[in-house]
């Protein structure tokens, strides 16, 4: 096994504890936003589709790169905004009690 | 290595640990959207380093530029524009759609790296060919199985199991074969041997998800969820980024995380699940004697005078409550009673919703305080101090069966709503939940069926009470 591969190697298994560990805390109420960041931050595929485009050198290495950034940048973008836009509902009092005086 | 990549190398360690320090900010709704915006400013970091990267290596073409950005602008409209318009009941669609697309670029950056070392012919070193495979057969199932999974959630697909004779012979084979490619590519790179893995794997994602049953929906959201990650990280693995093996492994920890829980508040195992086929049943069900009898019907202005004059109101709401688009029917029925000075609190069972946590976003959206959603485990003890539960919409989940052995539902971890002092059950019939067994909490003395559809009986219950109280 090359060093390389090997650095690799440690890297995703203390990831993944880390993730293991920080990830527990997370309350269920916030499990759907927390699925919907996930997602946006396994998005993170884009600088992968972005680097295809530099390799590409015939019309079926374009057009894996076309779509492979397309797809990215959907699961990026998208990911983020609706992350935000759920986040954003939850409350610790309804709407009306926040922009007035403390309840 | 130069100082430049060494810059980029530690741009990509601090995006990465934008994503860490963004979830964990998601561990108290407080402060989750810092958190979001942490993340989004690792991922700005990342794409805007590798932009730098690929302007300073000048090996891009023009056209490359074009697909890019092309591709980019495309894309990033199409998420754009479903995330601003996705119905709040519509997340788990949405949220697999993203994981196909995910799953599906892991894949293709795979294929792309294998062709391109394939092309130059000095050919692929062994543990890239591993990697890639990896990285090409978990993307690929997962962009198959999700797209399944949304077509069934948005009703596309028939939500119900869809097997044929002989199905498991059709898996078996197409993991043979996909092996038999795989083995076959470690010694010899070849494109056509890719090609068949490729296939072999799209066509197991669809088969994987068709049999699965609509109640089985979060844990296999979740699974493929953990899926797109590890799909990721694989990519990471073969073009040697750190960020998306960094990621890829986040996101893997956060769906296995998933998984195991919606598998254990559903009592099945998550071997269970994958080798036995998800939502296939077992309904077997023991049927109660006496079942649909001595059981008691109430009307809106009986309920309404128990909720009116309670201290104590526990809502318990399910699947059927979203289904009926009755959460701001019963957001409003909570901010009547609590005007009244009853302690209004919600009671969230972990698989109540489409995906995990999924009520809690649609009460949300209906304007519910998120302190009044309690987890399961926090809400139990309080029933037995309670005055009324009042389940809307949810069955299973609230059947004391699930306490003794031999039902269907044995060992699955219910809300005690039957430790309330009353309760108030609103439902259209006498059906069956998807464990397809009769709810012993209805038979109960303690309980008054208010049969009714949930936004028609929850409007109702409004008016009620509001003519009970002037």
């Amino acid at each position: 096994m090359s060093t390389a591969l090997l650095t690799d190697l440690v890297i995703f298994v203390l990831s993944l504890w880390v993730g293991f560990e920080v990830i527990s805390k997370v309350p269920a109420t916030l499990h759907t936003p927390l699925m919907s960041a996930a997602n946006s931050i396994h998005g993170i595929v884009l600088v992968g589709a972005m680097l295809i485009a530099v390799t590409a050198n015939n019309a079926i290495g374009y057009v894996i790169a076309f779509v492979a950034a397309a797809f990215a940048a959907m699961n990026v973008v998208g990911g983020y905004v609706v992350t935000g836009r759920m986040l954003k509902m939850f409350r610790r009092r309804p709407a009306p009690a926040e922009n007035g005086k403390p309840s | 290595m130069s100082a430049f990549h060494t810059i980029i190398d530690l741009v990509y360690v601090a995006a990465a640990s934008c994503f860490i320090l963004g979830l964990h900010l998601m561990n108290n709704p407080a402060t989750a959207r810092r958190g979001n915006q942490v993340s989004t400013a690792g991922m700005v970091a990342a794409v805007a380093a590798t932009l730098a990267l690929i302007v300073h290596s000048g090996a891009i073409s023009v056209t490359g530029w074009i697909v890019m950005a092309a591709g980019a602008l495309v894309g990033g409209s199409a998420g754009l524009y479903s995330a601003r318009t996705v119905q709040m009941t519509a997340m788990p669609q949405l949220v697999s759609v993203f994981n196909a697309v995910g799953g599906g670029a892991a894949a293709l950056v795979g294929i792309h790296d294998y062709m391109t070392l394939a092309d130059a012919g000095r050919g692929v070193p062994g543990s890239i060919t591993v990697t890639t495979l990896l990285d090409v057969i978990i993307g690929a199932v997962t962009f198959s199985g999700s797209i399944i999974a949304a077509g069934k959630l948005q009703g596309l697909i028939t939500s119900a199991p869809v097997t044929f004779p002989g199905a498991r012979v059709v898996n078996l084979m197409l993991a043979a074969i996909a092996l038999g490619a795989c083995g076959y590519l470690i010694t010899t790179p070849s494109l056509p041997g890719l090609a068949i893995v490729l296939v072999a794997a799209l066509a197991f994602g669809i088969s994987m998800v068709m049999p699965i049953g609509g109640a089985d929906m979060p844990v296999v959201i979740s699974l493929l969820n953990a899926f797109t990650g590890t799909a990721v990280a694989m990519a990471g693995f073969v073009i040697g980024n750190w960020a998306l093996i960094i990621a890829g492994a986040l996101v893997g920890a956060s769906g296995g995380i998933l998984t195991k829980l919606m598998a254990d508040a559903m009592n099945r195992s998550i071997g269970n699940i994958i080798v036995g086929g998800f939502g296939t049943g077992d309904s077997a069900a023991a049927v109660l004697p006496g079942a649909g009898a001595g059981v008691r019907a109430i009307e809106a202005d009986d309920a309404a005078i128990q909720l009116a004059y309670a201290s104590k109101v526990i809502i318990v709401p399910g699947y059927g409550l979203a289904a009926a688009q009755a959460q701001h029917a019963v957001a409003e029925l909570a901010d009547l009673l609590e005007s009244r000075g009853v302690e209004v609190s919600y009671a969230i069972h972990p698989v109540a919703g489409r995906m995990p946590g999924h009520m809690n976003v649609l009460l949300a959206e209906a304007n519910v305080p998120y302190p009044q959603l309690k987890e399961m485990d926090e809400i139990n003890p309080e029933f037995s101090r309670t005055d009324v539960a009042l389940v809307i919409g949810a069955n299973d989940v609230t059947n004391p069966a699930a306490r003794r052995p031999g039902t269907a539902i044995s060992g699955m971890p219910i809300l005690d709503v039957d430790q309330a002092k009353s309760i108030i059950v609103i439902k259209r019939s006498m059906g069956h939940g998807y464990a397809g067994i009769d709810n012993e909490l209805y038979a109960n003395p303690k309980t008054s069926m208010y049969f009714a559809d949930a936004k028609k009986g929850l409007a109702g219950l409004t008016s009620a009470v509001k003519t009970l109280v002037g």
